[in-house]
């Protein structure tokens, strides 16, 4: 399946990281260093700023407008369809974001991707589009997204994190490694975010999504700050805080709600152990080359030191082997991160996501019973004013009670529309968890097989050089 | 905590693919030494307590010297330190490389993380305690095995040695069974060898700028100074390497156990999945481990033994350096002597007394550096061939672990 294909050709890109070719371009350096920067810069006077959608929800679900002008397998609203396999099967669309090409001077730079499309979708107005975006543009699509959805339960794959200190370095035009380290480590980020939002059904044929893979311009978005990464948090945060000051609590009665919360607080703990164990090993592996390195020139010179000939050509391949065991460790520690590490991290990431729909959950339930005790309140108001003599009172509170019976109703209609769009979302994440883990594994101990055939390979090699001392 | 181990017991790693060969014919590891019948040592037992190590020394000899053919005798590190001091402050081994003396035992960073283990023990669940209590005794147990062999590598140079075999010192050491009463050198004693190592190292300069007549030697001297300095750099490269190895290993030993944690929590078809790469993982880094351990022994050890055998060599050349320069200055007196005419005698004789020294330290050191040759040679070959088998095996064994997991996990699907 494409699904398969395009995680395999973006592992594929970074596999290759060693050999990615960076343009070099002169940058003139700024020296002083001012405090916390953003992407979100200056106005440019060619773009309007729009304002993104405040992030308090709104009470009534918003649908997605349908563009689409032919029918196609793809056009359900979703709220129908809990059943999505036919869909993957003819899911053909295929992402990548690369060339990241630095614009502008000092700290007012930033990079700007480009980002390919080729699908046959209908949705689509062409079967190949082009667009170049910077970071912000990222941040400014998931806060509409999340705005858009994520009260409605719907899991919504989050941005990758901002990075001040990453991204200082690259302003000031630091051409070293970390410096382009980074911005491959960002690359990738941005073409797996795009790849997760668009698997998504729902979010695959949201209008600013549509746009932001098609529209060549693009109106800027600001105050992204508030829907990082970081954002995200603080709002799932308020919104875990806002349940945990309910007074009354909620009474779970469906048990399915309360295990699947509970398995992802205990899958959150061992991914963050995990996370931190992989990036421990990316490190020492790092390390390991860099010292391999270092023995390997040292074994070289003992080698020219040594008089006795057939020692010193012995010593001299030994040192040839280690330089070559040492590349081979920096290529497993590359596929020690691009692989698992950051496989992980986003897993993280997305669980926070899956946490807080959980909690919005809450909050639509909260929501339902504030609606419940105001009514209950009209109605007690309404039978007091049953016996006084104030007719216009009365009926306004007759009024009032039919107001906040629809609210009830309402606010019980998104209840549930919550918890069956969340557990079809979990059904969903949990397939993608489990293909996500089960390829990048494989590929993961792949890599480990061939980093073994090519040990073997040089010690082979070696053995016969060895013996030869006499 | 006690530890009484003898150097024929095996490793605790599982399963016979993960011996190594360290635990056989020890003795040979880092010199190629022919074994006599007439006189044969090496150490039995040991017993590590506290702060000592209690070596275990065996004898079996044919020699009349002794007063049996076969007997024991416990040593502490102190004690070979004061044989080996014994040899080099001995005139007669002037022109002998005296086997380097071994190092000391040093169990303290070892020590300090099983106490740190300790204290920490009501942090952490039953399994991880025992597992890392496990490791660390198993850490302490191959520090404890290098130990014995490399003063059991000291002896046996020794035994082999024509010369020094037959020293008085060296049969009190292997056969008094009462305490040598030589452990902590007295203040004086500690002071004297201070000044004896500030002027041999100003003298070392002095003489290694005099050119020497004999070619032989130039070259040796030349050699020999720039070896040990690459050696010693190639060791500390060596151990930095080795040990960021063993810190991946114990990384993957990590991962390992949070896997097997997430394979027991899932509650999809993961489960199965991670408990399984969590198996293989468990397998694999006990491999690395071992890799880590065996180029420790074959490469680490073998360039840390010949850093203090190039010192050894560089010392006789030192020697022979300080006999020149004494025989030069008795020929400048005995010139001085007969043109003046005065004390012509006393010169000559000093003069003979000289050049005998000279001519006797120059015989002995030039086959010594001849014989230091071919064990260097021999040792390194060995241990290189050795290095790359093991390399060979595990990864090959890796590999086999790999890919029949990934042809289990490929299969699932």
């Amino acid at each position: 399946s494409n699904d398969a294909e395009n995680t395999a050709a973006h592992h594929r890109n970074t596999l290759q990281f060693n050999t990615y070719s960076h343009r070099k371009q002169l940058f003139s350096v700024c020296v002083t260093l001012s405090e916390a920067t953003e992407e979100v810069s200056l106005d440019s006077p060619e773009r309007q700023p729009i304002l993104s959608d405040g992030p308090s929800p709104v009470i009534t679900p918003v649908t997605p407008v349908m563009i689409s002008s032919r029918a196609d397998v793809f056009d359900r609203s979703p709220d129908q369809d809990e059943d999505e396999e036919e869909n993957r099967d003819t899911f053909d669309i295929q992402i990548s974001v690369s060339d990241p090409e630095k614009v502008g001077d000092g700290m007012n730079a930033y990079m700007v991707y480009k980002v390919l499309t080729k699908t046959s979708l209908s949705i689509f107005s062409r079967d190949e589009v082009c667009v170049k975006r910077r970071f912000s543009d990222f941040l400014g699509l998931h806060s509409k997204l999340a705005s858009k959805y994520m009260h409605m339960g719907y899991i919504v794959p989050p941005a990758p994190e901002k990075s001040i200190v990453g991204m200082t370095k690259v302003k000031v035009g630091k051409e070293d490694l970390s410096s382009v380290e980074f911005v491959e480590k960002r690359r990738s980020a941005l073409e797996r975010y795009l790849l997760r939002t668009v698997k998504h059904p729902a979010l695959l044929k949201d209008p600013d999504v549509l746009q932001f893979l098609e529209s060549s311009e693009l109106p800027r978005a600001v105050s992204t700050q508030a829907l990082s990464g970081a954002g995200i948090l603080r709002m799932v945060n308020k919104a875990a805080d806002a349940v945990n000051k309910m007074t009354i609590k909620m009474n779970e009665s469906d048990a399915w709600f309360e295990e699947k919360q509970q398995q992802f607080e205990n899958l959150d703990v061992q991914l963050r152990k995990l996370h931190a164990s992989v990036e421990s090993l990316v490190c020492h592996r790092k390390e390991l080359s860099v010292n391999t390195a270092s023995f390997a020139k040292s074994a070289a010179m003992l080698g020219n030191s040594e008089d006795h000939t057939a020692l010193s050509r012995a010593l001299s391949q030994l040192a040839e082997v280690e330089e070559k065991i040492d590349q081979l460790h920096q290529d497993q520690a590359c596929a020690d991160f691009y692989l698992i590490s950051e496989l992980l991290g986003d897993y993280v990431r997305l669980i926070t996501a899956v946490k807080g729909v959980f909690d919005q959950r809450m909050k639509t339930w909260a929501k339902c019973q504030d609606a419940q005790v105001m009514l209950q309140r009209k109605r007690e108001a309404e039978a007091k004013l049953q016996h006084a003599n104030k007719p216009d009172k009365l009926q306004q509170a007759k009024d009032e009670i039919r107001e906040w019976e629809g609210k009830v109703q309402q606010g019980e209609r998104d209840f549930e529309q919550i918890s069956k769009n969340i557990r079809r979302e979990v059904g969903r994440f949990e397939k993608d968890r489990v293909k996500d883990f089960r390829v990048v594994i494989i590929k993961y101990l792949e890599s480990l097989v061939h980093t073994q055939q090519q040990m073997i390979k040089y010690w082979e090699a070696f053995l016969p050089e060895a013996k030869a001392i006499a | 905590i006690f530890l009484c181990v003898s150097p024929q017991q095996e490793g605790l790693d599982d399963g016979p693919d993960f011996l190594s060969e360290e635990d056989r014919g020890l003795r040979a590891v880092n010199v190629d030494l022919q074994t006599d019948a007439t006189l044969q040592v090496d150490i039995s037992d040991a017993l590590s307590e506290r702060d000592k190590v209690k070596f275990t020394v065996h004898t079996k000899s044919t020699l009349p010297n002794f007063k049996q053919n076969e007997f024991s005798v416990v040593r502490q590190h102190e004690e070979f330190i004061w044989l080996h001091d014994s040899f080099v402050e001995n005139e007669e081994y002037a022109g002998y490389i005296i086997p380097p003396a071994p190092p000391r035992p040093d169990f303290d960073a070892s020590r300090e993380k099983l106490q740190k283990l300790g204290e920490g023990e009501g942090s952490m669940t039953k399994e991880e305690f025992t597992k890392m209590k496990q490791e660390l005794e198993a850490e302490y147990l191959a520090i404890f095995k290098k130990t014995v062999a490399m003063h059991e590598v000291f002896l046996c140079r020794v035994a082999a040695h024509p010369v020094l075999r037959k020293d008085l010192n060296f049969h009190v050491f292997l056969e008094y069974n009462q305490d040598l009463s030589v452990r902590g050198k007295n203040k004086k004693e500690k002071l004297e060898d201070f000044f004896k190592n500030v002027v041999k190292s100003a003298d070392g300069v002095l003489v290694a700028g005099v050119k020497d007549v004999d070619d032989f030697f130039e070259h040796e001297k030349t050699f020999l100074l720039e070896y040990h300095n690459r050696v010693k750099d190639s060791s500390a490269k060596s151990d930095r390497m080795i040990r960021s190895h063993k810190s991946a290993a114990d990384d993957i030993n990590r991962i390992a156990s949070t896997l097997y944690t997430l394979g027991t929590q899932d509650s999809t078809d993961l489960c199965k999945f991670f408990l399984k790469v969590s198996e293989l993982f468990e397998k694999t880094r006990k491999i690395e481990a071992r890799v880590a351990a065996d180029e420790d022994l074959k490469l680490a050890d073998l360039l840390k033994y010949y850093l203090r055998e190039s010192q050894a060599a560089k010392d006789l050349l030192y020697r022979r350096g300080r006999a020149l320069v004494d025989y030069e200055n008795a020929n400048k007196a005995l010139d001085k002597a007969r043109a003046k005419n005065k004390d012509v005698l006393q010169a000559e004789t000093t003069q003979q007394v000289c050049c005998q020294k000279f001519e006797k330290i120059s015989e002995s050191a030039k086959q010594e550096l001849i014989d230091f040759k071919t064990r260097r040679v021999a040792a390194f070959r060995k241990n290189l061939v050795e290095l790359a088998e093991l390399e060979l095996k595990h990864a090959k064994g890796n590999l086999q672990l790999l890919q029949s997991c990934l042809g289990v996990l490929k299969g699932d699907t």
